[in-house]
């Protein structure tokens, strides 16, 4: 099913490519020693070649080439084994020698594929074009004064990973399932934290409409826009803004445009013919950067577990379905919790409390999986409690609430609380018998064929029993005398 | 013989066996400065007070019988080498008062070994020139005279400030910077011996960038032994500079007075160029028959693509200039003029702090990277750099070293070539080829013209073959027996 926009003149399909801008995890910057931490006092992690001083030289940083390559390896993208990096030059302020150096026509990571899963379990592909290194610029400060401006280089020289998508994306929910998972394969890798608050993850959009079956029409890029959510209204905006034009009998300019949330529009930044001749050229001052395969190997070898594989293994080895297994992967951390609590037991049972009742009680307390009040020993050992048939399902949720509560085993909870399971068959027999006797009525209307009222039987029991009687032996002696 | 006088090598000797002090042997090339630079301009930053309290310490290290190699030694510092706390300017009014906090590579590598620095020469602004007419700081005058003429010559350049400084005796060497002849050209123009390591030889962290795939720092001196020890200690691998290689450098000194015999020196067809003066065509000729003479085998080659040389150099090394003088925009150091806006700013800055022939090198390069045009230009060059480079690939499988002209002409009076920049840029079309091609080379002085000035030969070798031009060089020298001195030094001021 393809998403369109109505238009007067009918049906338009959306064509996007995505422009991922990624902060590599590093602990220095891409050619100097100065510190890549975020945050700092301005212009604390700031070296003589990120300033740009005369006479100093980029040195590049091997660990960024790792995480690059890394990423492309996640992304199961081909490693360019030679590579290059190339100047753009433009004036600015925060950009210290006049030029940024990155990678133009030789990126460090060429074709790949991610593959994104919709909310109708529809399976796409979206293409990797490229992914290349690239320095971060400074930030400029405008609001600091009302005649100066102020810049920060801690920014400055900062690797970044530019990953550009094929215009493969036809719907905002493309894009953002395409986002989200991109961001979960960069936190998995390490090589990105995908923070868009803090900008270590931006975007750009490229917008184009197009009738069915037609060429690509003209596109316009939307920048710098820092979260999923704005990237999806982004889109639908711009789409709907040139299908007016289109309609209209105009025509849509190629130019770089800004997306203002608060208003819902996007906005001209700057038309083509305004465009940066940014005079690209091999950067005299780096040797092209040439990586072994057999360090692509090593470097492969020691890669983490990859989401979809993961879920792959978990639809398999615990039996979950895959959609569940797609939730328990979202995270690396949720993951992990996950199979600490399903090793050695219900598997099933284990995925249903974490993405239930777990989920839940982090919601509500605003806490994430890495500081979850209930650790995965701890759920395992109530699930424990379950299995071996100490507590049924009922009593579980109770002791879970305690456990949220008071962070006491569930062992101790079950102990504290004398929440022990009932299978005395005589005590239940007995209470079944007081409940019979208290509703000679409605055994007769069971009796007289209203099957339905079995349940109420059970509910009778298991109150006067206050829950904890084994549910299934309850069952067992209702019929028997029913 | 007087202390100005002196070779580097014959100082060494000098300052172990006692026989004058460093003190002595500095104060004597500042008080020469102070004497001729006025005149000279050779510097455009002295460093007196500095550098006799270096010669105090060179004489307690001396005392105590752990001298380095160059230990006392008075030397030029051209200032486009960046000098902890001393001011360096590139020549440009934009960096008038830019005091480095910090010390290039070639520099640390020369005091490590203990040479004392007595200021920074003078140079062409940036290093963009060839006569060195483009200071900020004001024109270089050579020392020499042409016979019966009191006409102020140009020293050459871009390097024309230590050509100048080490010729009069203002120093007994000085370290240059080569992009397209700037040390060999100057060289020869001032009678004295440069040598442009092969890229990639000496560190360019800390130098001010001209045109990076090009630049390389080398010593200038008054022999060719001279050249070898300064090179000794400038030399290496750098982890600072990317394009810096690693690999050994050997003992130059050792290579000096090795037998020539057997030795194949190539003579290419292409440099009987055009506006060839009979002079230089003669002492060419007299080079040839002196090494000959030394036992090598003569052996005529091809560098077919010699003439594209200069056309490409000036597509290269001002685009590289462009982007790398972008860096010079009124923000973080430097001078700046204020504007209304941030392009206002720059442009006031950038049009204040560049003298004219910096302008036209950063609007060439500006123009040949453009959107358009790169690939004519830029990429064009960069093809036929390489082709030049295989030209001398090729002549290296079967020669070992090549000899030809430095420069097409002897010294000229100032003012005489700088309307036409054409012309100006003719004089570097001897040497530009090796510097695209990455070659060492050599310049080298072999005797005086019918005007009496200095002419030089230059030796290009193999990559990291400095060691054939040292042998080779040192051949001509010893045939030459050049040991002319200049009109003006710091011997005949006294």
């Amino acid at each position: 099913m393809t998403y369109t926009i109505e238009g007067k003149t009918g049906a338009w399909e959306i064509v996007v490519g995505l422009e991922v801008h990624a902060q590599v995890i590093s602990h220095s910057k891409l050619f100097s020693g100065a510190s890549a931490s975020y945050g700092g006092e301005p212009n604390t992690h700031v070296s003589l070649v990120d300033a740009g001083f005369p006479g100093m030289l980029p040195v590049l940083n091997q660990e960024c080439v790792a995480q690059a390559i890394r990423t492309g390896l996640g992304l199961r993208a081909r490693i360019n084994l030679e590579s290059r990096f190339d100047r753009k030059n433009y004036f600015y302020a925060d950009l210290p020698t006049g030029y940024q150096i990155s990678q133009f026509t030789h990126p460090i990571v060429g074709e790949g594929t991610v593959e994104i899963e919709l909310a109708d379990g529809t399976v796409r592909h979206i293409g990797i074009t490229r992914l290349h290194m690239e320095q971060d610029a400074g930030k400029s400060m405008h609001d600091q004064d009302p005649a100066r401006s102020f810049i920060d280089l801690n920014r400055a020289g900062v690797a970044l990973m530019e990953i550009v998508s094929e215009p493969d994306i036809r719907c905002p929910e493309e894009a953002g399932a395409y986002l989200r998972k991109l961001r979960q394969i960069l936190r998995y890798l390490g090589t990105c934290d995908g923070n868009m608050e803090e900008g270590s993850m931006r975007a750009d959009v490229n917008v184009s409409v197009r009738k069915a079956g037609e060429p690509f029409r003209t596109r316009c890029e939307i920048k710098n826009v820092n979260s999923i959510r704005y990237v999806m209204h982004a889109i639908e905006v711009e789409a709907t803004r040139q299908i007016e034009v289109w309609e209209d009998g105009g025509e849509v300019d190629q130019e770089t445009r800004l997306f203002d949330p608060s208003r819902n529009e996007t906005r001209s930044l700057r038309s083509k013919e305004d465009a940066h001749d940014y005079r690209y050229f091999p950067d005299p001052d780096l040797l092209p950067l040439v990586v072994e395969q057999e360090w692509v190997d090593a470097l492969e070898r020691g890669l983490p577990e990859l989401p979809d594989d993961k879920r792959d293994r978990f639809v398999k080895e615990y039996g979950i379905p895959r959609y569940d297994a797609s939730v328990l992967v979202a995270e690396q951390a949720i993951a992990d919790y996950y199979e600490e609590v399903a090793k050695g037991r219900d598997a099933r049972l284990a995925a249903n409390w974490v993405t239930g009742d777990l989920f839940g009680a982090l919601n509500r307390t605003g806490r994430t999986i890495t500081d979850s009040p209930i650790s995965a020993a701890a759920l395992g050992g109530m699930l424990d409690l379950v299995s071996d048939k100490t507590i049924n399902g009922k009593i579980a949720k109770e002791v879970f609430e305690d456990m949220l509560e008071t962070g006491d085993s569930a062992a101790a909870i079950v102990e504290r609380k004398g929440l022990k399971q009932v299978t005395d068959t005589g005590a239940i027999d007995a209470a079944v018998a007081d409940v019979m006797a208290r509703n000679a009525d409605k055994v007769e209307e069971y009796r007289g064929g209203k099957d339905r009222l079995f349940g109420f039987f059970v509910g009778q029991v298991m109150k006067a029993m206050a829950g904890k009687a084994n549910p299934a032996m309850v069952n067992e002696a209702l019929k028997k005398v029913l | 013989m007087s202390l100005t006088e002196l070779t580097i090598a014959d100082a060494a000797s000098g300052l172990r066996a006692r026989k004058f002090s460093a003190v002595e042997l500095v104060r004597a090339h500042t008080d020469a400065i102070a004497a001729l630079n006025p005149r000279l301009n050779a510097y455009i930053t002295t460093t007196a007070d500095e550098a006799l309290k270096a010669a105090q310490q060179a004489d307690d290290v001396l005392a105590k019988g752990e001298a380095r190699a160059l230990t006392g030694i008075p030397l030029g510092i051209k200032d486009l080498f960046c000098t902890n706390g001393v001011r360096t300017t590139a020549a440009s009014n934009i960096l008038k008062n830019f005091v480095p906090p910090y010390e290039s590579t070639v520099t640390a590598n020369l005091l490590r070994d203990g040479a004392v620095f007595v200021g920074k020469t003078n140079l062409d602004e940036f290093a963009m020139g060839s006569a060195n007419i483009t200071s900020a700081f004001g024109p270089v005058e050579n020392p020499w005279k042409r016979n019966g003429d009191d006409a102020a010559l140009v020293p050459g350049g871009s390097s024309g400030g230590s050509a100048a400084a080490v010729a009069a005796g203002l120093a007994m060497g000085a370290t240059g910077t080569d992009t397209g002849g700037s040390i060999r050209q100057p060289a020869a123009y001032c009678g004295i011996v440069g040598l442009k390591p092969t890229y990639g030889r000496c560190s360019r962290f800390g130098t001010i960038a001209y045109a990076s795939s090009l630049d390389q720092a080398g010593p200038m001196a008054r022999s060719v032994r001279d050249c070898a020890i300064m090179l000794q200690s400038m030399a290496g691998f750098d982890e600072r500079d990317s394009t810096s290689v690693n690999c050994d450098v050997p003992d130059y000194s050792a290579a000096i007075g090795r037998s020539l015999k057997g030795l194949k020196v190539g003579i290419p067809a292409e440099y009987r160029a055009e506006g060839l003066s009979a002079e230089i065509a003669a002492a060419w000729q007299q080079g040839i028959e002196w090494l000959k003479a030394a036992g090598c085998e003569i052996v005529d080659v091809s560098l077919p693509h010699t003439k594209y040389g200069l056309a490409t150099y000036y597509i290269v090394a001002p685009a590289e200039c462009s982007s790398n003088l972008a860096r010079y925009d009124g923000l973080r150091f430097g001078e700046r003029v204020p504007g209304d806006t941030l392009d206002a700013m720059y442009e006031a800055t950038r049009r204040a702090g560049f003298g004219p022939e910096v302008r036209r090198r950063i609007m060439m390069g500006t123009y040949v990277l453009s959107a358009g045009y790169y690939d004519a230009y830029y990429l064009k060059a960069q093809k036929v750099r390489t082709l030049i480079r295989r030209d001398f690939t090729e002549a290296f499988g079967k020669v070992d070293v090549l000899l030809t002209p430095t420069a097409p002409t002897p010294a000229f009076a100032q003012g005489e070539q700088s309307d036409d920049p054409v012309q100006m840029y003719l004089n570097d079309i001897f040497t530009v080829p090796a510097s695209m091609a990455g070659m060492p080379a050599m310049s080298v002085p072999v005797g005086l013209g019918a005007t009496g000035l200095p002419l030089g030969l230059q030796l290009i070798g193999r990559p990291f073959d400095e060691e054939t031009l040292l042998a080779t060089g040192n051949a001509l020298e010893s045939a030459a027996g050049f040991t002319h001195r200049p009109a003006i030094r710091a011997e005949a001021a006294k």
